[in-house]
């Protein structure tokens, strides 16, 4: 079974963020890591491809070539990646994200897309049933658990009440939410073996798209203005010496709440 | 060009049209001239009166979509509309698991971008949607600049639900074309997690556990002050990871939001994430033994001190009121 796993590099999202005051874009100059949140549809991916001849492969859109996050995925046991990296791709939105990715999933014929429910940083959560409908596929999105039996995908899936179980025929996408399995640390050998594992760069031309379809040409949208939103206040602060729960008690009776 | 149409996609709980829907669908009222609403579900017209009275006009009712997820089949039909010919300005999704499906099907479908995590739009000529970025600290303001219809998914909680007194909606039947394939995901059991008191969502109080509960058992604290206050329960994500207790009771980014009169964080640090879905609360009180935590940014009430002497003192007090 081939499984893909679409993987975004990001900058560490404990530094401060920006966005670039002209274009608006976010500030991607520093190094990418693994997004965390697509560490959960590696570490699936690893468990569910684990037999004779199974292939996990990332597929990941990045500025500059940018290989450390993918560096990361290989390490863990993934056996290799194709990498969209092309100046025209700056600016891209969703949907022009998810061209570029479902362009390049093609090239890998899985039996298996995987995903996170959204990115940590641009966190718009669209993608998945985007490339899904590029690619003809089901999908089932917000999975917290998943099992292949034969051709089929079975997940418990999040609703607002609680799960659903929900099955598939294969080929399909699945987005995973953290939580759907505890992703292992790289070892030492697998970072070892990860820095010689194939990482094919391509460009929007080597998947068969137009450079007007993606980046910030194909976007149809733009950020007009940017403010800092004020800060809430803070209040009192009372240091709990035995007498903080009376405090909240009376702090409900002036609210009426009690 | 001022908004002639707008259509909500439109979930139906067994209460009724989902709050979220209720809040899209008053906005909607208050931008454009005409409201329509697209439903699904084995019985749609029921709730033709109750879209009616928050504003929708038309109801297109894709009509019951048996067990295959919702995404495939309602948008499959929203793109039928379009293509025959009926096509509104812009469509107003729910950032709720099928809306997001939704969203992302017809986005793909119609070659037309989407604007996620919307919170505020307004109407000046065309449509200007508002996000939060890093946490709710930065507001971003955005608007389309190619052909419709415009795509915006909006979070809950954005806009104030306000009957406009309509009456009933016309409901037009609008049937999913079939979907060959892509609509192949199918439910076969379904799982509803016990709750008591009222829903995250709606609850005027909300009491919420974190990390510093220290463990899963002694998130009861919090169910018992959440029920002492007829509240809700809620957690932040470092507890749901965890598995102490269900998504359903996430709240932040990628939780929900919420926007109750009164929040009680404890145990909780207070991280943007977590922030960015509470701090529209109209009065916080946050427990932290951190004098420093974050969370005590944004609390009226700040008490410095452990969950596991302050909380069983409230709820002692509150019991023996
Ligand atoms: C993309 C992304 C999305 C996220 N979305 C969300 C989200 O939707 N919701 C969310 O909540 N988080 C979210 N997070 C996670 C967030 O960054 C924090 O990790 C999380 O909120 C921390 O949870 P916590 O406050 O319970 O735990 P911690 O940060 O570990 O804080 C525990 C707190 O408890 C205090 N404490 C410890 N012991 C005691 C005691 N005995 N008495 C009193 N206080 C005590 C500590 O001082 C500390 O402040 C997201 C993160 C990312 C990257």
């Amino acid at each position: 079974m081939n499984v893909v796993v679409c993987v975004k590099q990001i900058p560490d999202p404990a530094a401060p963020s920006a966005l670039d005051p002209t274009t608006h874009n976010l500030d991607r100059t520093g190094k990418l890591i693994l997004d965390d949140s697509d560490a959960y549809g590696v570490e699936m991916g690893l468990q569910l491809a684990s037999g004779e001849g199974d292939e996990v492969i990332l597929v990941s859109m990045a500025p500059g070539g940018e290989t450390s996050g993918l560096r990361t995925a290989l390490a863990m046991g993934a056996a290799r990646a194709i990498l969209i990296s092309d100046d025209s791709l700056a600016g891209s939105d969703a949907l022009g994200t998810a061209k570029v990715l479902a362009a390049a999933i093609k090239r890998a014929e899985p039996d298996l897309v995987l995903t996170a429910t959204e990115s940590t940083d641009g966190y718009t959560g669209t993608i998945p049933a985007q490339i899904a409908e590029l690619l003809g596929l089901p999908s089932i999105t917000f999975a917290k658990k998943i099992a292949i039996d034969g051709s089929t995908v079975r997940v418990e899936r999040q609703t607002e009440a609680g799960y659903d179980e929900v099955e598939s025929p294969l080929p399909a996408l699945v987005s995973v939410t953290a939580g759907v399995v505890e992703p292992r640390y790289p070892s030492f050998k697998g970072i070892m073996a990860a820095k010689s594992k194939p990482v094919d760069v391509v460009t929007v031309a080597d998947i068969g798209l137009e450079a007007g379809q993606v980046g910030a040409a194909g976007a149809r949208q733009e950020i007009t203005d940017v403010s800092k939103v004020e800060a809430r206040a803070g209040g009192e602060i009372v240091v709990d010496d035995g007498n903080g729960a009376a405090r909240i008690v009376t702090f409900l009776e002036e609210l009426k709440v009690i | 060009m001022p908004v002639a149409t707008v259509w909500v996609v439109a979930e139906i709980t067994e209460s009724g049209p989902s709050s979220v829907t209720q809040e899209l669908l008053s906005k909607a009222r208050s931008i454009a001239t005409n409201v329509a609403a697209i439903t699904w579900g084995p019985d749609t017209a029921s709730h033709a009166a109750a879209l009616g009275e928050y504003g929708a006009t038309k109801v297109y009712d894709v009509g019951d979509v048996g067990e295959t997820l919702p995404g495939v089949p309602v948008a499959g039909a929203i793109a039928a509309l379009i293509e025959g010919g009926d096509t509104p300005d812009a469509l107003l999704v729910p950032a709720s698991y099928d809306g997001r499906d939704v969203a992302g099907r017809l986005s793909a479908k119609l070659d037309r971008p989407v604007l996620t995590n919307v919170v505020g739009l307004s109407e000046n000529g065309g449509l200007s949607s508002e996000h939060t970025l890093f946490g709710g600290t930065v507001a971003a303001t955005a608007h389309f600049t190619g052909e419709g219809p415009q795509i915006f998914v909006v979070r809950a909680k954005s806009f104030t639900a306000e009957p406009g007194g309509g009456g009933a909606a016309e409901v037009v039947s609008a049937p999913a074309p079939a979907a060959g394939a892509t609509g192949t995901a199918t439910v076969t059991a379904r799982h509803v997690e016990e709750r008591t008191g009222p829903k995250l969502d709606e609850a005027a109080v909300i009491v919420s556990g974190g990390r510093g509960l220290g463990s899963a058992d002694k998130y009861e604290m919090i169910e018992e002050l959440a029920r002492l206050l007829h509240g809700a329960a809620g957690a932040s994500r470092a507890i749901v990871d965890a598995g102490w207790v269900p998504y359903a009771r996430q709240v932040g980014q990628t939780g929900k939001t919420v926007k109750p009169n009164l929040y009680v964080a404890c145990g909780i640090s207070g991280a943007t994430q977590h922030l960015v879905g509470m701090k529209g609360s109209k009065n916080i009180v946050a427990i932290n033994k951190d004098q420093d935590a974050p969370i005590f940014s944004v609390a009226d009430l700040g008490i410095v001190g452990n969950v596991h002497d302050v909380l069983p003192a409230l709820i002692e007090a509150l019991k023996n009121r």
